[in-house]
């Protein structure tokens, strides 16, 4: 036995691309736990209105698509009443671009303390994708009362299907993509902070490439400069997430397909893939470039 | 005896400057010649020695260059060198908050770092919770805190504040907290940065003493940066001495102390202040190393730049901790320097009587001006240690630490 098998860290100025250490990040699971519990804590702290902030967001939101695209752009929901219609579409769209927003934020945000202690990193926007659950089930019981409101007045064209049955895979697929993109992004921002200020506006937008203010049925057929946007928007990956949930939670519109949940999936999986392999080659050397 | 630590030819090169659009280019010509041309990365090569006071020739720089040493199991190694001379970065590539640009660090065990206490501290929670939190981001699991948690307590001495949220707490409160959460951590090797130069003295005792706990009766690897040579002293068998990124000695540690302390005396190192009327040129010191009770003798080469009416000199002896122990002037000595002319040299010596500090290292600054003006002053330019010894005085119970002076008694 020579002596270099003994040592237990080595520390190289290069690893192999695939070392990522899940045993390690095992070892830290309790540091996750706290984590998740600072955040949620934390996070309302001196408010006066505290969690309140969970439900006014998407209230006020809600109202203001139904004034805006509801009332003077005249945009259809699917026969949906709409305050059911953007409240769906609004929570769900709400939980990943918040797990986007502070996945993306993880090195510049956390500098201080990534510069003086070594934990795995990735522990810090998981926990954070975590925390987000709390807000995103107070939503989606709003979402629930709402929906029950229109429930007991009776005559309400919306109804759950099957497919609701889906909802946990769904929610892991939001959260799957918003930290795939977000560790990508949060790898590239530590040294080019262009992709910051880029970033900030493409989450807007991307809001506007994901039927959430209008149904999918009213892309079909469309064509736009020679691409068909109606398959243009299927291949944005949060689109069969959010449609198939609609469907399943309000009856809307038509399923997307199998194929399509399949390819989000597949999507997902790979970003994931990737964004942890980018995230990982960058906590090495982050603290030189932030 | 094992080897815990080994560094093999380690070294850290950064960019200086802004990240901006040489950045990218110099990035894609990186990547290009790596991955595509298979060659080496052409950056490597360049890159300067690290001495911050010259005009850097190179965008890049070595904050550490060619580190080669090792270290044995349970022994406590002191890392002393001026700013910047890379004993932050070397620590921070053993804890691995950043990675080095060639070479390679072995360790043997599992590596604590205390680089900041309180490090992760949520200012909205309260010390019990923040226990938790800073011992969980240290690598402790929430079992072991919970074991350790009333030891952790007691040692900060926090105890009436410990539900109240970190905001309120005095910043000297923080410390302790921080610290004792760091001090119960047991890591195979502890890797500490200048955490004693906060707290009182009392704390301060209390950390050194748990240090000491750690290295010699747990057996624990300790690697120490501090700029308080008595506490290097106090607490390192071996030292360290890393001068613009590469290491300059390494030996015993009162070898090392001495070394640097020799090193240090060209008063060209030290940042001055002053118009500039009278400079001093070069100071001698009769000996770095006093015995308890040993006169100080400090020479002085000054020069003036042009005529000056009344020159003033005085001394400020400080500890290691930046507290002052004397102060010394011509003045109160009735010795005059009436005028000088321009261009006019003068040597001046100055001899202290029966230095009585407690053993341990201290500073003098030089003044020199007059009641109206300041023409120059350096500080802490001149470095000397106190050690004990038998004549002075004879002591059976070693210094206390907290006492300043040691004064010689008779008893009847």
């Amino acid at each position: 036995m020579s002596e270099t098998q003994e040592w237990t860290t080595t520390i190289k100025p290069k690893d192999k691309l695939l070392s990522v250490d899940f045993k390690e990040m095992w070892r830290y699971r309790d540091l996750y736990v706290l984590f998740v519990k600072r955040n949620i804590t934390t996070q309302y702290k001196q408010t006066i209105l505290g969690p309140a902030w969970f439900v006014i967001q998407p209230v006020m939101t809600v109202i203001m698509y139904m004034v805006v695209f509801g009332g003077i752009a005249g945009i259809g929901t699917d026969g949906i009443p709409q305050p059911l219609f953007y409240l769906s579409g609004t929570c769900m769209w709400q939980y990943f671009s918040d797990c986007l927003g502070k996945t993306s934020n993880t090195f510049v945000a956390n500098s201080g303390l990534f510069g003086k202690v070594y934990f795995p990193r990735l522990v810090t926007p998981l926990s954070n994708v975590t925390s987000n659950l709390l807000r995103f089930s107070i939503q989606m019981g709003l979402f629930i009362v709402v929906y029950l409101i229109y429930a007991v007045q009776g005559d309400c064209p919306a109804c759950p299907t099957w497919y609701l049955l889906m909802f946990p895979l769904l929610v892991v697929m939001m959260a799957g993509l918003a930290l795939g993109f977000g560790l990508l992004i949060s790898s590239l921002t530590t040294k080019y902070r262009d992709l910051e200020i880029l970033f900030s506006f493409i989450l807007s937008l991307w809001m506007y490439a994901t039927p959430i203010v209008y149904p999918l049925s009213m892309v079909e057929g469309k064509v736009v400069a020679g691409l068909d946007l109606y398959t243009l928007m299927r291949l944005n990956p949060v689109t069969p997430v959010l449609e198939v949930f609609k469907h399943g939670a309000l009856g809307a519109g038509e399923f997307i397909g199998w194929g399509w949940v399949l390819y989000s999936f597949v999507f997902m999986v790979l970003l994931l893939f990737f964004g942890i392999l980018v995230f990982n080659k960058t906590q090495k050397s982050f603290m030189d470039t932030v | 005896m094992s080897t815990a630590i080994e560094f093999n030819h380690v070294s850290k090169q950064y960019r200086l400057g802004l990240v901006s659009t040489r950045t990218l280019s110099h990035d894609l010509n990186r990547w290009w010649t790596v991955n595509i041309r298979g060659k080496e990365d052409p950056y490597l090569k360049i890159g300067s020695v690290n001495d911050r006071s010259k005009k850097a020739d190179s965008e890049y720089v070595w904050a550490l260059k060619d580190i080669d040493f090792k270290v044995e199991q349970g022994d406590v190694v002191g890392i002393i060198g001026r700013n910047g001379a890379g004993k932050s970065t070397l620590l921070k590539l053993l804890s691995k908050v950043t990675g080095p640009t060639t070479g390679t660090i072995n360790a043997r065990g599992r590596i604590g770092s205390l680089l900041e206490v309180g490090t992760g501290f949520h200012p909205e929670m309260t010390g019990r919770e923040n226990i938790f939190l800073n011992g969980a981001i240290l690598g402790m699991t929430k079992a072991e805190i919970s074991k350790k948690l009333d030891g952790i307590i007691d040692f900060s001495g926090c105890e009436r504040y410990i539900d109240t949220p970190v905001k309120r707490y005095s910043s000297g409160m923080t410390v302790r907290l921080g610290f004792a959460v760091a001090a119960f951590l047991e890591p195979e090797i502890l890797v500490v940065d200048e955490v004693l130069a906060v707290g009182d003295a009392e704390f301060q005792e209390k950390a050194i003493g748990k240090m000491k706990d750690v290295s010699s009766g747990e057996g624990r690897t300790v690697l120490f940066v501090s700029h308080n040579m008595a506490s290097i002293q106090q607490l390192c068998r071996h030292g360290i001495l890393l001068k613009n990124g590469m290491v300059e000695k390494v030996g015993e540690v009162g070898e090392v102390v001495d070394y640097y302390l020799g090193g240090m005396r060209s008063v060209a190192d030290f940042n001055r202040t002053g118009d500039g009327g009278v400079r001093v040129m070069d100071t001698r010191v009769s000996s770095g190393v006093l015995t308890l009770g040993d006169d100080l003798v400090v020479e002085m080469d000054l020069e003036a730049f042009r005529d000056v009416d009344m020159v003033d000199i005085s001394f400020d002896i400080e500890d290691e901790l930046g507290k002052q122990m004397a102060h010394v002037s011509n003045h109160d000595d009735q010795y005059k320097i009436a005028h000088m002319n321009a261009g006019e040299k003068r040597t001046v010596c100055c001899r202290m009587k029966n230095i009585n500090f407690a053993p341990g290292c201290y500073t003098a600054a030089i003044w020199i001006g007059n009641p109206y003006s300041t023409y120059d002053k350096i500080m802490g330019c001149i470095r000397f240690r106190v050690e004990q010894n038998g004549v002075f005085i004879k002591r059976v119970t070693p210094y206390c630490s907290y006492s300043k002076v040691v004064l010689q008694s008779e008893w009847n």
